[in-house]
């Protein structure tokens, strides 16, 4: 079967439901297309956003909120802990979300739009006649399935495959991926105002373990280790001898596992005819791992040039310079300060995070944002960070 | 030769984005294993439950 559109969007994650709703919006013949029978499921996040980065873009909805925090509570190796009121600690607090629902109801905010959604349906190849690209080759249900258009927005995820399908290499080398796994764990003792963070070599090499609360005693207690200081199998072990000793009694109502991009910006995000957005563009965080709100900004810029691009008839690279241009001054800068930060963060000991975070701890940091609190700990800690001094300075 | 265990596997795509040649695919709760495969072992490194691995 053969069926044409102006835009294929690849993946109903946040950044393609955006993408698609946003270009549908604007009066593109949408089509996006999701591999799994069901959006949203299973999760492979712990599902923690910045209230407001995110109401900028929706109206936010009880349905999807599971819980509101307060802010976050970090713990250095030896047990010290700090508090940060949620503008200060980035996107990461704010919200924890119900991504099954929330995923699917982006989703169906682009279909609303006009996009049309086919579950069940796989993108396989990338279609070229004369060598410009023609559009996707999928499978629907077990059957094959053409559908011609201009341009493509991949928003396939961790998993990407239309980058490298467009000659762009997204592949994830071991030290800039983060291999994570996740409990749902019921306990008394969870801590339901405060997304926490524990850090330490032992615990999370190269990252570190969360409890995000979901509101009444449940909370999303994951780790995330840092690839290339992984080994088969070792985030779920680690993960386990956490909850051991923090939530012995905890009671563990679902698992997920995942890999989160930490590579910082890649060279391109574009080809001729292509478009990469949310973790497919690898435009995670790579030092918080967050990649939710930037998916999604990424999405409506997608979402936005596209409908130029096509209607204006250049879908070239040269063509579609506007999302490259955006996308980097907008969440690229940051991505690419916070992989300059994870680079140095991986290197830290246990000593190191002792004397940094305890050195807070008699600090009024209660006003600061990130980067205020950074140059405090620059004050502080000249010598150990004398490395990130130009981007504290 | 690159077995997975399919008992242990929670279908999250980690290994997918790590493999240097497109040798793997998910497919919703498959994970598909081509013959471009160079047994480099990358994959099950990254696996977060220790689903891969590679035998002789
Ligand atoms: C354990 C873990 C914890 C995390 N915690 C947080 C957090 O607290 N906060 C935060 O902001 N971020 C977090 N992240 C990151 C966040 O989950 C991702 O950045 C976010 O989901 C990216 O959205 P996306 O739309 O780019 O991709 P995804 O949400 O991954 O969506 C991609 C979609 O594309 C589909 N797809 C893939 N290939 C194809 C194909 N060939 N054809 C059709 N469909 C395809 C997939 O099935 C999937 O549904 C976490 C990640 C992990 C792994
Ligand atoms: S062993 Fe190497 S080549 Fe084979 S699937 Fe794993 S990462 Fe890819
Ligand atoms: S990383 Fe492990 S759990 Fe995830 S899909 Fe690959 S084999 Fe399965």
């Amino acid at each position: 079967m053969s069926i044409k559109c102006d835009l294929v969007v690849v993946g109903a994650g946040p950044g393609g439901s955006m993408a698609a709703k946003t270009a549908a919006a604007a009066g593109l013949d949408v089509i996006m297309l999701e591999k799994r029978q069901e959006i949203g499921d299973p999760v492979r996040c712990a599902e923690g956003v910045g209230r407001r980065a995110l109401c900028e873009m929706v109206k936010p909805d009880p349905r999807w909120i599971a819980s509101e925090v307060k802010g976050a509570k970090i713990y250095a190796p030896d047990g010290t802990s700090i508090v940060m009121s949620e503008d200060k600690s980035g996107s990461e607090v704010g919200y924890v979300l119900e991504r099954k629902v929330f995923d699917r109801a982006l989703a169906m905010d682009a279909a609303r739009a006009g996009a049309k959604v086919m579950v069940k349906t796989r993108a396989l190849w990338l279609l070229r006649r004369d060598g410009v690209l023609s559009g996707v080759s999928a499978m629907h249900m077990g059957e094959p399935l053409q559908i011609e258009a201009p341009l493509i927005v991949g928003a396939d995820g961790v998993e990407s495959k239309v980058g490298r399908w467009a000659g762009i290499d997204t592949v994830l080398k071991p030290k800039d991926i983060h291999c994570c796994a996740q409990f749902l764990v019921q306990d008394k003792s969870i801590n339901d105002e405060y997304c926490e963070f524990f850090f330490g070599n032992s615990k999370a090499p190269g990252g570190y373990v969360w409890a995000f609360p979901k509101g009444e005693k449940l909370a999303n207690v994951g780790i995330g280790v840092q690839g290339s200081k992984s080994g088969s199998g070792m985030p779920i072990r680690l993960l386990k001898e956490f909850m051991k000793s923090r939530f012995p009694d905890g009671k563990v109502v679902e698992m997920v596992t995942g890999g989160d991009p930490s590579s910082g910006v890649i060279e391109s995000a574009t080809a001729d005819g292509v478009i990469l957005v949310g973790d497919a563009a690898r435009q995670t965080d790579p030092i918080t791992g967050g990649g939710i709100l930037n998916a999604m900004k990424a999405g409506i810029i997608a979402g936005e040039v596209a409908a130029k691009a096509v209607s204006s008839g250049d879908v070239s690279k040269a063509g579609l310079k506007g999302y490259e241009d955006r996308w980097r001054a907008d969440i690229g800068r940051h991505i690419a300060r916070s992989y300059e930060y994870k680079e140095f963060f991986v290197k830290l000991t246990d000593d190191d995070l002792n004397q940094l975070i305890g050195s807070l701890k008699n600090e009024d940091i209660s006003k600061m944002d990130l980067r205020g609190m950074l140059r405090v700990l620059f004050r502080l800690n000249p010598k150990l960070l004398w490395e990130l001094r130009h981007l504290v300075i | 030769m690159l077995t997975v265990n399919r008992y242990k596997c929670c279908y999250c795509g980690a290994c997918v984005g790590a493999c240097p040649t497109a040798a793997l695919e998910l497919v919703e709760t498959w994970l598909e294993v081509s013959l471009e495969c160079k047994e480099c072992g990358i994959c099950t490194k990254i696996c977060p439950v220790g689903a891969l691995e590679v035998k002789a």
